[in-house]
């Protein structure tokens, strides 16, 4: 909106009257976290649904889980860890006013988020070619257990991985702020923010993981 | 870019900017055009939802069809009740006088993110139109009641889908001006303003705020989740697969239930603005009321499941339940006492807002009390699921957030737009109100106790007495709602000009001009004392002038920088 | 007491990290989520659900703490997210007090 008249330097000394187009980084963070929040209790909702059906049915669970591949279940939890640790030292790049090496490190996190969803095209793929998917064929002969697990296995695991498309696009945008001499050393809130997300999205397939993947 | 000068001497209603006409309110990111945004769509939704629930009275003016048939009604319903809880209840108080009045309480110049303010209330709109359009498609609009239970929300032929897609935007605009105000409120207070010289509205809506970011989320899976069993068969909720209806019921009152003080602390936050101003006393028990919008907050988070005592819950979380919902009587308590406190010795100034004050503690006391009968599991059995709740709810969200919407309007309405309404007639039409509603509503405690049961189509010939005399009661308070907001809307076209502060209020909204400039104030004023003292200023509005002439007093200074 | 302080650079970025320190961190969850997977594959009935789900939270905790700044951050952002897990936590306990009863 209007920046602010010479009136209003006047009451500097008395400061907090930052003119109306001020910066307020802590106040964006703020924000930011508390979106997190609300991403957090959407997903905390689907777990707390996970945790009453496994309570349920432990049985059908445990014949269900078996059928996930815990290796590819593992290389993704590395490789969004990989993408954490990218994202982490990217801001501490920046503070040091190394540029470049700010924007290799996120074209890293960006491939480690696209290699993760390949191996969820894989997994899903292998899935749904045996037929086990909502209203699959493979579901007929299954019990509810069963069912429920690998519908929430879908609803999970497809929910969270909108969620990794979501925040390399975030990212994406934070690159071209950084190219552009938009976010610098002493201005990275934006780039603080997005790493958040992603150390979100890192945070909830840290759970997701053992829970599908380790159930034996 | 418009210069400086404009910016602090025109009234926002006539500042041109940017964009001119429509597009300067569409456009807008000033707090106080995105709240008459939200006060014109949310005036739309009401009288639409407002209508549904007079021609679902007259359909029940005698058992079998009346007006329309069985399909219709459950629809009706539904809808009047989707409008009502997420068009109106839900977003009214925040969303109109939060977003006005809130920031230029605190002495800021706006809320903490302007844009996504306005992205607010593009989310409301589309979610608005999600719902309109789910009436014209698809079968019509969803029949389920608007708690779509499971598993008839699965299996229902109507547009559910449509339906619950509006309430998950609409959720998002919640969340979007939760996260807006909380951030606000920590933000940008006035240097000065600790947290405990904060006005009590703005308490109001930091409670709420923190109710709609954590509370939201579980609503909007959930209903994310119907949707995914209505299109992919995923069985979560399915029994047919193994789902467990009774979970969706946790999962919607998890969100539900809370959002009921989302409703009402906002509302009471203004309860606490109007007292103190038509007393010409400070409020009793500051710290203890600011506390317990906290508290009541807290406590809402822990009472669901009095939503499903006759659910199939165990024992067990009924029991547990039920002695939580006694809980929270004692914060809303605690505000109640508070309230009739500040009026004991009071120089009372009777006019409308107050009036619609006094109307609102004793409606909502009744509405309150009926919870607890709800609330006893003995009892509950009994009136669970008939009229008895119907009115319940409508005494607390109805008799509670309404009329305080009412009284807001009001009371707010000559800094908002700088003109004066018809006294006279303001009181008339809340008496109008105040009747017409207890005539609609009070039988229908009667009725529950009798055995009517809720969102019943039909019903036995010995309670047709009652559903009439209901009836007649929903003409009279429309009569009396439409005959004020008509005095309103003649006050904003013709009504005189209103002085800066005409009720004597002491907070800082009532320091600037009526209606407020662009950028609320010349210079962020500074705070000296609490929001409800009416001997001395506890504001310096023009810090630059007034302390600068204080020769050196260095204490002075350092008093304000923390 | 108004936390009013506009200080954009200095405060909250004074505390920089270093990569060593990241990578510390990351080796950690690394080892962590070797750990888990050993442990599932030994065979320990329910404990295995307990044990993972230690383990995740200890990750969750290295995660929020140091990538996600939190050690580092004014005590608001540390009451925020204590209210938050709170809240959630109630859901689970009240849940449970019907499922767990049936």
């Amino acid at each position: 909106m209007i920046e602010h008249s010479e009136a209003l330097e006047h009451t500097a000394a008395l400061e907090h009257t930052a003119p109306h187009v001020h910066r307020d980084d802590e106040g964006s963070k703020m924000g930011m976290w508390l979106f997190l929040f609300t991403e957090l209790l959407l997903f905390g909702g689907m777990f707390l649904l996970y945790g009453a059906y496994r309570f349920e049915y432990a049985e059908g669970f445990k014949v269900a889980a078996a059928d996930m591949n815990t290796f590819i279940g593992a290389i993704n939890t590395i490789l969004l860890l990989t993408s954490s640790l990218s994202v982490a030292l990217s801001i501490a790049a920046i503070q040091q006013n190394q540029k470049k090496l700010c924007l290799s490190l996120l074209w890293f996190t960006l491939l480690c988020g696209l290699a993760f969803l390949v191996n969820k095209y894989f997994e899903w793929s292998h899935e749904i070619h045996n037929g086990i998917y909502p209203g699959g064929p493979a579901l007929e002969n299954m019990s509810n257990g069963e069912i429920l697990y690998f519908g929430l296995y879908y609803v999970m695991t497809g929910l969270h991985g909108l969620h990794v498309v979501v925040g390399m696009i975030f990212i994406g945008f934070v690159m071209v702020f950084i190219s552009r001499d938009k976010i610098t050393s002493t201005n990275f809130q934006k780039l603080e923010n997005a790493g958040l997300y992603w150390h979100l999205v890192d945070v909830i397939w840290i759970f997701l993981f053992p829970l599908f993947y380790l159930l034996h | 870019m418009a210069d400086t000068i404009a910016a602090h001497e025109v009234s926002y209603l006539e500042y041109e900017g940017k964009h001119k006409g429509i597009l300067g309110w569409v456009l807008s990111t000033d707090h106080k055009r995105i709240g008459l945004l939200y006060l014109s769509a949310i005036m739309v939704f009401f009288f639409v939802a407002m209508t549904l629930g007079i021609l679902m009275r007259l359909e029940m003016l005698t058992p079998g069809e009346t007006i329309m048939k069985p399909q219709t009604y459950n629809s009706i319903f539904t809808l009047h009740g989707v409008i009502m809880v997420f068009l109106f209840i839900i977003p009214a108080i925040p969303a109109v006088f939060g977003n006005f009045i809130m920031p230029i309480q605190i002495g800021a110049k706006d809320v903490a993110f302007p844009r996504l303010n306005l992205f607010s209330w593009y989310l409301y709109m589309t979610g608005a139109t999600l719902a309109i359009i789910s009436l014209f498609t698809g079968g019509g609009a969803a029949d389920t009641g608007w708690t779509f239970y499971v598993p008839y929300s699965v299996r229902s032929a109507q547009n559910v889908s449509f339906t619950t897609l509006a309430a998950f935007v609409l959720g998002f605009s919640t969340i979007v001006t939760g996260l807006n105000f909380i951030v606000t409120i920590h933000r940008l207070r006035a240097p000065g303003m600790t947290w405990f010289r904060m006005p009590l509205f703005a308490w109001g809506l930091y409670a709420t705020s923190w109710i709609q970011v954590l509370a939201t989320p579980v609503i909007g899976i959930t209903l994310f989740l119907i949707i995914l069993e209505r299109l992919l068969g995923v069985g979560v909720f399915d029994p047919a697969l193994g789902g467990d209806p009774i979970l969706y019921q946790h999962m919607f009152w998890i969100y539900s239930h809370p959002a009921v003080y989302i409703m009402i602390l906002p509302a009471m936050g203004v309860v606490s603005e109007i007292l103190p101003t038509f007393a010409r006393k400070d409020i009793f028990g500051y710290k203890q009321i600011a506390i317990s919008s906290l508290g009541i907050a807290l406590i809402g988070y822990l009472v669901w499941g009095h939503h499903m005592f006759v659910s199939g819950m165990s024992d067990t979380a009924r029991i547990v339940f039920s002695l939580l919902t006694f809980l929270v009587a004692i914060p809303t308590g605690v505000k109640i006492f508070n309230w009739v406190a500040t009026l004991y010795k009071g120089s009372i100034k009777f006019s409308a807002p107050f009036y619609y004050v006094l109307a609102f503690i004793f409606i909502f006391s009744i509405g309150g009390l009926t919870g607890l009968v709800l609330g006893a599991l003995a009892t509950d059995i009994h009136v669970t699921d008939t009229y008895f709740v119907v009115a319940h709810f409508h005494y607390v969200m109805f008799g509670g957030m309404g009329i305080m919407f009412f009284a807001t309007m009001h009371f707010w309405f000559p800094k908002m737009f700088g003109k004066m309404y018809n006294e006279k007639i303001a009181v008339i039409a809340c008496t109008i109100i105040i009747v017409g509603f207890n005539v609609l509503y009070f039988p229908m405690f009667i009725m529950g106790y009798m055995g009517m049961p809720r969102r019943y189509y039909d019903y036995l010939p010995h309670l047709q007495g009652w559903h009439i005399l209901s009836t007649v009661g929903s003409w009279i308070l429309v009569g009396g709602i439409v005959f004020m907001f008509g005095n309103l809307l003649y006050a904003l076209l013709k009504g005189p000009k209103a002085a800066q502060n005409p009720w004597g209020g002491t907070t800082l909204e009532w320091r600037v001009s009526s209606p407020p400039t662009v950028e609320n104030f010349d210079e962020i004023p500074v705070v000296t004392g609490g929001p409800y003292v009416h001997d001395k200023p506890t504001y310096i509005m023009h810090p630059s002038k007034e302390l600068v002439h204080q020769d050196g007093d260095k204490s002075k200074k350092e008093k304000v920088t923390h | 007491m108004s936390e009013q302080t506009h200080e954009h650079t200095a405060e909250n970025h004074s505390h920089t990290v270093g990569y060593g320190t990241y990578v510390m961190v990351w080796l950690g969850l690394v080892a962590l989520t070797a750990i888990t997977v050993t442990v599932a594959g030994m065979h320990l009935g329910s404990l295995t659900l307990i044990a993972a789900l230690m383990i995740a939270c200890i990750k969750t905790t290295l995660v929020a703490y140091y990538f996600m700044h939190v050690k580092f951050d004014n005590m608001v952002i540390k009451v925020f997210i204590m209210v938050c897990l709170l809240i959630f936590l109630t859901f689970w306990i009240l849940t449970f007090s019907d499922l767990s009863f049936r």
